[in-house]
């Protein structure tokens, strides 16, 4: 009996932690590799340019675990960016103080995040419009709007509007901060809530879900409405980490999100996935990209690395399940002392 | 039936990592018999059919067709050897034709490479006539029944001049006077010198069929007779490798108020049904397949609509049209359709046995995990679920346990009514017994039970009332002294006939 429990225990353990093997793997390699790599500098430098889409990446797991994606993401931040910028420059035009301009902003942001994402979920519970379609039409809208807001023209002498991307608090770089609230946050309400056990069962089997009595429609408009939330919050921090409000930045930035989540575990067909396998996938992203900087890797090689890294994160897990389902196969019968 | 022997397994055996799921297993099938294969799930028949038929290879063992040894080393090479399976849960594509489906993977071309459809049209029409189907080549597979999709199989394995057919559970989808098509088919097929390996937990009807029966325990073959020397309590006891004193542990509960009352309710497949419930009782649904049973329970659990009528819980009128309204007034379901309403597959069992009641774990803004693992913790123990952890996916249990978990999910809740839609299909002997013993403590604690079931046995020996339905609306009412195969049969069928009798009797 002794012996099941400890291979059972061995095999949940590989399962649920290989990606925070993997991350610790390269994290040796990648200060083996080069020096500069484990300088405090270069470090709080890759969470400071991952934080945006690591930002992201914990709404597209909400989502993807959901069933959903949102591939509306990149185009929002630009919107609400342009808004939240907009509204710090009017503001303090009109004399605010900047302590105001700067919250108003950040609400201007936020608000604008929420709206677009709330439309998103009408689309999809209410008229029944697939995920993918759904966010791609948000894709092209709100990237019209942001452009045509600032009619294709770059807002610039932002002033003190860059405290949320380049200010610090103790010497941690705010973005940084924001990441690590937001993934604890996530952490807690796919692992605390009965929201978070309503999207898993959602993505799951929603059949199942409703049966059990899951306002469906309603944990829908929640998961949005923490992806707005987000986006918003990231638009905000890329706009002033740029130092400018771009209508034509973060062009592909849901991308790079959607492939930390996949990397990080989290399924895309549903009811699979954590908060800290997306940290992780985003770091194990984050340092590879850093190390082939660091080593003087061709930048379009790294392109090839990125996406053959995504093709083996999915290949691997559907690799494993293969094997769970294999030996599940027998009934409950199985899977008692399987230590291979 | 003769003596010759058309397939042979000697010594078969197989490993899985950590597990024998099949040890040395002897077995033989004569020309032209029905050879019934029982055993709890997860007993290794499976495992055994699916070396038989090429999806696994054997790690020991070998396999003679005609007395020569084969090697069978994937599906095609079974056909080849003139072995086909039929699956329990058939897959077909439904937007295909039946004539389509024939011919899927061979389809015969021309030399331009031309797919030729008047051909497979032609072939599919002229087999159709001479099995007697009633269908047309160029009829969708989603527009027919379970049971005429298994007809079909069942022909298109005979047309390519199989001579083992492997059927998997045939009934367990399918009408009373379906099964008795089938049975027919069954006697045909024998007369023409097919074999017939036929795995089935119901007890009652394999001894109609069956030639000779084999029984498997724990990936052994445990006892090989023929039908006539077996009884089906001799099956029993070897399946479980205990006596089981009686099947159906039905106990009389003082009855008490109606707690359940639908008074003429209609929807899309039935209209002006009506029926009410007491605490203690159990009260069934009989019929066949599409009399509007799972219908009417999707109903009264907010699943679909009701149009008209109106229903009574605790005798206040209550307005239903999401589950979580039913959920609010002590309702609960067990869906007839386990993988698509019941279970999410990939989540723990832990999570699929709280699901319905979230708030009894998580309040005060967060998760109190010791509190549920102990609710859920003594709700499997007293349902006696075997599962190797509470975080084991839900999906890689057995039938018998799943059904376990999903109901532990509903107990969780303690639901003052509980609608039971074919509870048992597909489930084991002992998990079956096992689901009986606690449907008769949920009604000593004065809950009331309505059970919907195709397997009448069962019916009669669990229900204190049935009512009988047929065509969409409700036939007859029996009370428990009234009770008889025969007579539910005839309310069952009787409006059918009159009605619409054409679509069912053909084959």
């Amino acid at each position: 009996m002794e012996r099941r429990k400890i291979g059972s225990a061995w095999n949940t353990a590989r399962q649920q932690y290989s990606i925070f093997m993997v991350l610790a793997f390269l994290f040796v390699i990648c200060s083996r590799a080069n020096p500069n790599f484990l300088s405090i500098a270069n470090i709080s430098n890759i969470s400071r340019q991952l934080s945006v889409t690591t930002i992201l990446a914990f709404g597209e797991t909400i989502l993807i675990i959901g069933g959903m994606l949102d591939l509306s993401a990149g185009s929002v931040i630009a919107l609400s960016g342009v808004l939240a910028v907009a509204s710090f420059k009017g503001a303090v035009a009109a004399s605010v103080p900047v302590w105001g301009a700067l919250i108003l902003s950040f609400a201007a942001g936020v608000a604008t995040g929420v709206a677009c994402n709330i439309v998103n979920a009408m689309m999809i519970t209410n008229f029944k419009v697939p995920p993918f379609i759904a966010t791609l039409a948000m894709q092209t809208m709100a990237r019209g709007a942001a452009l045509l807001y600032t009619k294709g023209q770059n807002l610039l002498r932002l002033g003190d509007f860059v405290v949320f991307g380049q200010g610090s608090i103790a010497s941690v770089p705010t973005p940084i901060i924001f990441m690590v609230c937001i993934f604890i946050v996530t952490w807690y309400t796919l692992r605390h809530t009965r929201f978070g056990r309503s999207i898993y069962a959602i993505g799951g089997n929603e059949e199942a879900a409703v049966a059990s009595g899951i306002a469906v429609g309603r944990v829908k408009y929640k998961a949005f409405l923490f992806n707005g939330i987000l986006v918003g919050i990231a638009g905000v921090l890329f706009m002033s980490r740029v130092n400018a409000g771009l209508p034509n930045g973060a062009i592909n930035f849901e991308f790079q999100a959607l492939t930390a989540a996949i990397i990080g575990g989290t399924s895309f067909s549903g009811g699979i996935g954590t908060a800290a396998g997306t940290l992780a996938g985003a770091f194990i992203v984050g340092f590879l990209d850093n190390i082939m900087n660091l080593t003087g890797v061709d930048s379009y090689v790294q392109q090839i690395v990125r996406g053959a890294i995504i093709a083996l994160a999915v290949i691997y897990d559907i690799w494993a399940k293969g094997r769970r389902r294999t030996r599940s196969s027998l009934g409950d019968i199985d899977k008692k002392g399987v230590t291979a | 039936m003769s003596n010759e022997i058309r397939l042979r397994v000697a010594g078969i055996t197989k490993l899985f990592p950590g597990v024998t799921a099949l040890d040395g297993i002897d077995f033989a099938v004569r020309k032209g018999s029905v050879h019934v294969l029982c055993g709890e799930n997860g007993a290794g028949k499976s495992t055994l059919m699916k070396i038989i038929n090429g999806v696994y290879q054997a790690d020991a063992g070998e396999i003679y067709v005609d007395e020569r040894p084969v090697r069978i080393n994937s599906p095609s090479d079974a056909r080849r050897l003139g072995i086909s399976m039929i699956f329990q849960e058939l897959n077909y594509i439904p937007e295909l034709t039946v004539a389509e489906n024939f011919f899927l993977g061979e389809w015969p071309v021309n030399n331009f490479g031309r797919v030729d459809w008047r051909a497979i049209r032609e072939a599919t029409a002229e087999l159709l006539q001479s099995e007697g189907l009633p269908y047309s080549p160029g009829s969708k597979l989603r527009d027919l029944t379970v049971s005429d999709i298994q007809m079909l199989e069942i022909t298109k394995a005979v047309s390519k001049n199989c001579s083992v057919i492997i059927m998997d559970e045939p009934t367990s989808a399918i009408t009373q006077r379906e099964v008795e098509a089938l049975f027919k088919k069954i006697l045909a097929l024998k007369a023409r010198g097919v074999s017939i390996i036929y795995i089935s937990h119901k007890l009652d009807e394999i001894f109609r069929i069956a030639d000779e029966i084999t029984v498997f325990r724990d990936g052994k073959a445990v006892g090989t007779r023929d039908a006539s020397e077996f009884s089906i309590d001799a099956v029993i006891s070897l399946m479980v490798g205990r006596k089981l004193e009686n099947s159906y542990p039905k106990e009389s509960v003082p009855l008490g108020e109606d707690i359940l009352e639908a008074d003429g309710i209609s929807g899309e497949a039935f209209r002006n049904v009506t029926f009410r419930a007491r605490r203690g009782e159990i009260v069934g649904f009989a019929g066949l397949m599409g009399a509007g049973r799972t219908e009417v329970a999707r109903a009264m659990f907010g699943l679909d609509e009701i149009s008209g009528g109106t229903v009574k819980v605790h005798g206040r009128a209550a307005r239903i049209t999401h589950p979580a309204d039913s959920i609010k007034n002590g309702i609960a379901m067990l869906s007839e359709d386990r993988r698509r309403y019941g279970l999410i597959p990939m989540r723990s069992v832990r999570e699929n046995c709280s699901l319905a009641s979230l708030e009894r774990m998580i309040y005060g803004g967060y998760l109190h995990s010791s509190e549920e693992n102990s609710l859920v913790g003594r709700i499997f123990d007293r349902m006696r679920v075997k599962t190797p952890s509470l975080d084991t996916p839900i999906g890689s249990l057995s039938g018998g346990n799943q059904q376990k978990v999903l109901l532990a999910k509903w107990m969780l809740r303690d639901p003052d009514i509980l609608i039971l839609d074919e509870p048992t299909r597909g489930i084991d002997v002992g998990a079956k017994y096992e689901i009986y013993r606690l449907m008769t403590e949920l009604v000593k604690d004065g809950k009331a039970i309505v059970m919907i079931s195709s397997d009448l046995p069962e019916l009669l020996g669990m229900c204190d009332r049935i009512y009988v339905m047929s065509q969409g609306t409700v036939t007859g009412e029996l009370k428990r002294d009234e009770f008889s195969q025969e007579t539910i049969m005839k309310y069952a069928i009787g409006a059918m006939d009159r009605a619409r009798g054409h679509s069912y009797g053909a084959a």
